[in-house]
């Protein structure tokens, strides 16, 4: 799950990390009124969308005054920012965050991630703020320095000390440094987060450090112990299918391909993408409906799949562990007649009750193509997915 | 022999009276495993189906002479679980269970530190050594007893796999479903290392997945130290960065984990690997003859 900027910042603010004065606003007369309350200018606007890369699509701009900062709002708000993360369709922007000024003096980055390798928290900091850092670990992997947390002492001030002196930082901003990154482990444990960005963290004239930008993913297995991080989720962010599926526990992602496909399994699910494309075809979806689907959410997986207006034809590929073919089978039927299936369907059963599910499927008297194998399932969706074009 | 569990193998079901904990346990029992009794704490002294119900994971291990455990605890207490079966001095724990916070697993990683127990999981189907013993949720009858190795992050990638050795003639010495976590007990290395020095393993299937670097780290260790054959598949190739592909740790970031980075590295190392997942057993069958 991901956040906007200007709440990502109320948190931090909340662990004291230090990050610049702001406000977020929804319309152009309160960013005005905003500007005025944070006291002198310059401020800056920005448009809060979840996609990185707002500076060059025009959704980050100076403003001298705090009528400039109403009119910048009002060009903002409204408008579909598109930047390399959005895609061409973009993203409309409904609120922007207004904020003050500050005077660089130096950009760095720092970053905390779980490290899947030592299997615990690392703190990743570089001399290079501002820039893709993984552009700055390609080209220059030297400017990036890692400490990793020992998970029965935390981050130690020693570490901190270290990290201040690998960027760079000396006299009083070492130890603004120290308090800043605490702060920020103290932000990354108790929030659950996979991932804590702060690109830049900036040196100001007055020698001070701002958390100029912040970038939170957490993780989504712990958000029932964070209700208030869990209702910040921004649902016009995110596709509505995706939505849908994630109500009924299907895991769902959107496509662009024409083949709809439903499976039990994120590596089957995966598999089962990659065989389509094998053998020519476009995959319209990821869908994993888990092991324990009942047949309510085979049939919302199947309406959901069927609610994409790109989708030629379905693959159910199901490979029965916990989940029972009979089930999906029934599903499947269900589901088809529902929706009254106008696209080919291609089926292929195996596991728990495999059997069963066959027999289903064959006496519904509905037109699924039944399939032995994956290699064969995936021949058949191909195949007749380009006849019906 | 086999590599981690085997017909003297005694296992408990922490989370037994759930559903799921429950089905399964019969199951595994239906199988042939020796299923000695679950725990569910305030059950306590109850019997289910005929397994003996206990408080606490150390009580079941002093009644019935446990030497595994297997894990059915919902999302929110299974670390705690976890950490009680490592605590119970148990050899092997499997840890069925989807979707504990990543920083859970972390601490109880830690928690592992210089303790015997093997963990499996969590997130992850679990292990069978065909024939002789079940633990987890895996169909029972797609299994043949033999001497191909499989190890997985993926669960029904497993069964696929095993299916389509099974089609062939080719049995399994044991399968291994290492789970789609990003921080799990063991990883693809560890069980290669068990199969390069089980006797009754000749040959092994390694199915990966995009994100993290356990199959290239895996694979170094194939081109190295591994005298018996390998065949691999990686899933992902056509997953779009920075989606979580419904497990945790199948995600790309940066370019780093990509399947075709993986697949490439694998490669170099010696390595057979399917061009589709169809083929994971052809892909085999190249470079072994059972």
């Amino acid at each position: 799950m991901n956040i906007h900027e200007y709440q990502a910042k109320a948190i931090l603010r909340k662990f004291g990390v230090p990050v610049p004065d702001g406000h977020v606003a929804y319309n152009s007369a309160g960013a005005r009124e905003w500007a005025k309350r944070l006291g002198d200018g310059p401020w800056v606007v920005k448009a809060q969308i979840h996609a990185g890369g707002r500076g060059k699509g025009g959704g980050v701009k100076l403003a001298r005054t705090p009528e400039e900062v109403r009119i910048i709002s009002r060009e903002m708000l409204g408008m579909i920012l598109r930047t390399h993360q959005t895609g061409v369709e973009g993203k409309l922007v409904t609120r922007v965050l207004v904020e003050k000024g500050c005077n660089i003096a130096n950009e760095l980055y720092v970053s905390l991630l779980v490290d899947r390798a030592t299997s615990k928290v690392t703190v990743m900091a570089s001399t290079e703020g501002g820039m893709d850092i993984e552009e700055v670990a390609a080209n220059t992997p030297e400017k990036i320095f890692v400490k990793t947390v020992d998970p029965l002492v935390g981050l130690t001030a020693f570490q901190c000390r270290n990290i201040a002196s690998n960027l760079g930082l000396t006299g009083k901003l070492v130890g603004k440094a120290s308090v800043a990154l605490q702060a920020l482990y103290r932000t990354f444990m108790e929030c659950d987060c996979s991932m804590l960005e702060i690109n830049p963290l900036v040196v100001t004239a007055e020698n001070d450090l701002l958390a100029l930008d912040a970038k939170f993913g957490f993780d989504d297995n712990a958000m029932f112990r964070h209700p208030k991080i869990a209702d910040m989720r921004d649902y016009d962010e995110e596709d509505p299918k995706e939505i849908e599926a994630s109500q009924y526990e299907l895991s769902y992602i959107s496509l662009t391909g024409n083949i709809g496909c439903l499976v039990n399994g994120a590596g089957l699910a995966m598999a089962t993408m990659d065989i389509i494309k094998h053998y020519s075809g476009d995959p319209a979806n990821f869908l994993d409906v888990g092991g324990g689907a009942t047949i309510e959410r085979v049939t919302e997986a199947f309406k959901i799949i069927l609610s994409d207006k790109n989708v030629k034809g379905i693959l159910v590929n199901i490979f029965g562990g916990i989940m029972k073919c009979d089930i999906i089978a029934t599903g499947v039927v269900a589901a088809a007649r529902q929706v009254s299936l106008s696209v080919p369907l291609v089926v292929r059963l195996e596991g728990t009750n495999v059997e069963l599910g066959k027999q289903i499927l064959a006496e519904s008297g509905l037109d699924i193509v039944a399939a032995d194998g994956m290699a064969d399932a995936a021949q058949k969706i191909v195949q007749a997915v380009k006849g019906a074009n | 022999m086999s590599i981690l569990i085997d017909k003297n193998t005694r296992v408990i079901t922490q989370g037994i009276t759930g559903a799921t904990g429950l089905f399964h346990a019969q199951g595994a029992r239906d199988y042939g495993t020796q299923m000695v009794g679950g725990v569910t704490p305030g059950k306590g002294g109850s019997v289910i189906d005929g397994f003996p119900v206990y408080d606490t994971v150390k009580e079941a291990v002093q009644q019935t002479g446990a030497t595994a455990s297997v894990i059915y605890v919902p999302p929110p207490f299974a670390a705690d679980s976890i950490m009680e079966a490592v605590d119970a001095g148990l050899d092997l724990v499997c840890c069925i269970t989807e979707g504990i916070p990543v920083l859970d697993m972390v601490k109880v990683k830690h928690f592992m530190r210089g303790k015997k127990t093997r963990l499996i999981g969590p997130n992850c189907p679990g292990v069978i050594t065909p024939g002789e013993c079940k633990i987890g949720i895996m169909p029972g009858y797609i299994h043949k007893p033999g001497r191909v190795g499989v190890v997985s992050r993926s669960g029904t990638l497993t069964y696929e796999a095993v299916w389509q050795l099974t089609c062939l003639g080719m049995g399994q010495s044991t399968c291994v479903g290492i789970g789609g976590d990003p921080v799990n007990g063991t990883n693809h290395l560890d069980v290669l290392r068990l199969f390069q020095s089980d006797p009754n393993t000749d040959a092994v299937i390694m199915i990966g997945e995009i994100g993290g670097t356990s199959e290239e780290e895996a694979a170094r260790f194939v081109k190295e130290y591994m005298t018996k054959p390998v065949a691999a598949y990686i899933a992902g190739v056509t997953a779009p960065p920075g989606k979580r592909m419904g497990h945790a740790g199948a995600i790309i970031s940066g370019g780093k984990g990509t399947a075709t980075e993986k697949v490439a590295i694998l490669k170099e190392c010696g390595i057979s690997v399917a061009d589709s997942p169809a083929e994971m057993a052809q892909a085999l069958l190249k470079i072994y003859k059972p």
